[in-house]
């Protein structure tokens, strides 16, 4: 099932001669279990893309989805409650909030969507002890690196009946190391916990994560890599001698 | 690669045999390098005729077992902390590639390098699920697919230097991308003698 679509999404800025057309006709689906990655040049619009599936913007014209439901026959209140239950969000500077420890900042969504604090936190914890955080569940952010920040930011946005994960350059301030751990726990999250996740990303050693790559250039789908082929065809034991 | 030296490493451990030592190199460098096992003869020949390794057992085949030698170990040692040769630029064919594109009428550039970048993230992708799916503890595998997508990385970031470059040289007016049909071809017209 498709946990995310646009259909003919468009986002126009600005007026007149001024006009940029950020994102063109854009369609794109996303089925449950599937991690897609957007790749393009600056200005091509992955990150409007990214903010448009999420609610957090409105598309000029065009439809989006989520889990079949389309968003502009949503209330404001609809929305909202869209945003704290389905969605997760991941950015590039993490978005933790500084006061809050590692378990506060995780189980916060579910507490604002009146989860009893208990409950929140036992299921925050419960996440971060999968990533392998339980250690630093009561750190604050300022105490954590960088890479144990950005795990935490994704323990965030996976926690509760999330079910569409969508993250911009999730890893573009890490190493390699704390890069390839953040893809491989989205990778996860997708394979074994069912959801569905559109990173935007201009590396391609992050994006080859995915099962699917979409091209962006100047706001429209240029391009998208076919099924990747099983591995085997690069491996000795695949060749035939 | 050098198998000479893959060899001498392999030996430097123990006298093994020549399937032994093909089935080693294969595992260490986490299959992601084929060998066969003529090659692997041939080469062990050519060390012994350089003095690199000694062999023990019967005459030829499968019950021979190879040893390093002293300068064997003196050789590997040696080639270790050399660096090869990366002084001289490849000729590379994507490289030529887009140098053609760029000039040739008729012929969109970014679509060109647009099917290059593809190619190179779908065959990163295989890469990636190698090593998703690869036990945590091989090493070998590991490093070794590291060393693929970091090549592979490598010319996808040099193509996307391009489209960034040609977008500023367009800009600035020291290029006009080339859109549009061909001019039309001119048919060879036999020739009369």
């Amino acid at each position: 099932m498709s946990m995310l679509e646009l259909r003919q999404v468009s986002k126009v800025f600005g007026q007149g001669a001024a006009q940029v057309h950020a994102l063109d006709r854009v369609t794109l689906s996303v089925d449950e279990g599937a991690m897609v990655a957007v790749m393009g040049p600056s200005g091509s619009g992955k990150s409007t893309l990214l903010t448009i599936a999420g609610s957090l913007e409105e598309p000029t014209t065009g439809e989006v989805l989520v889990r079949g439901a389309p968003l502009s026959r949503m209330s404001r209140n609809e929305k909202a409650r869209l945003r704290r239950r389905t969605i997760g969000y991941v950015f590039q500077d993490y978005n933790l909030l500084p006061g809050l420890t590692a378990a506060e900042n995780v189980s916060l969504p579910l507490e604002l969507d009146g989860l009893p604090s208990r409950k929140a936190r036992a299921a925050g914890l419960a996440v971060l002890e999968e990533l392998g955080l339980d250690e630093r569940a009561e750190r604050y952010p300022d105490e954590l690196s960088g890479g144990e920040r950005q795990r935490v930011a994704i323990a965030r946005a996976v926690v509760g009946e999330r079910r569409l994960l969508l993250a911009d350059e999730p890893s573009g301030a890490l190493d390699s190391g704390n890069a390839e751990a953040v893809m491989r726990l989205v990778h996860e999250a997708c394979r074994n916990g069912g959801m569905a996740a559109v990173v935007v990303t201009h590396d391609a050693q992050l994006a080859s994560w995915a099962d699917r790559v979409v091209f962006l250039r100047d706001g429209r789908v240029a391009d998208q890599t076919a099924p990747a082929a099983g591995p085997e065809s690069l491996l000795t034991r695949g060749r035939s001698q | 690669m050098s198998v000479r030296h893959a060899l001498l490493a392999l030996l430097s451990e123990g006298p093994k045999y020549g399937l032994q030592l093909r089935e080693e190199f294969e595992a260490r460098t986490g299959e992601v390098w084929p060998l066969n096992v003529g090659q692997v003869y041939t080469t062990l020949q050519r060390l012994e005729r350089d003095g690199l390794v000694e062999s023990e057992g019967a005459d030829e085949g499968p019950q021979k077992a190879y040893l390093i030698t002293e300068s064997g170990a003196a050789e590997l040692a040696d080639w270790l902390r050399t660096p090869p040769d990366l002084s001289a630029p490849p000729r590379d064919e994507l490289v030529m590639k887009v140098l053609v594109a760029i000039r040739l009428p008729g012929t969109d550039v970014y679509e060109v390098i647009q099917s290059h970048r593809r190619y190179l993230v779908q065959l990163m992708q295989q890469w990636t699920r190698i090593k998703e799916g690869g036990d945590e503890g091989d090493l070998n595998l590991a490093l070794a697919v590291d060393a693929e997508l970091f090549r592979l990385d490598s010319v996808a970031r040099w193509l996307d230097a391009v489209d960034a470059r040609l977008k500023r040289a367009t800009a600035d007016g020291h290029f006009q991308p080339a859109k549009g049909p061909l001019p039309k071809q001119r048919r060879r017209i036999g020739v009369r003698g």
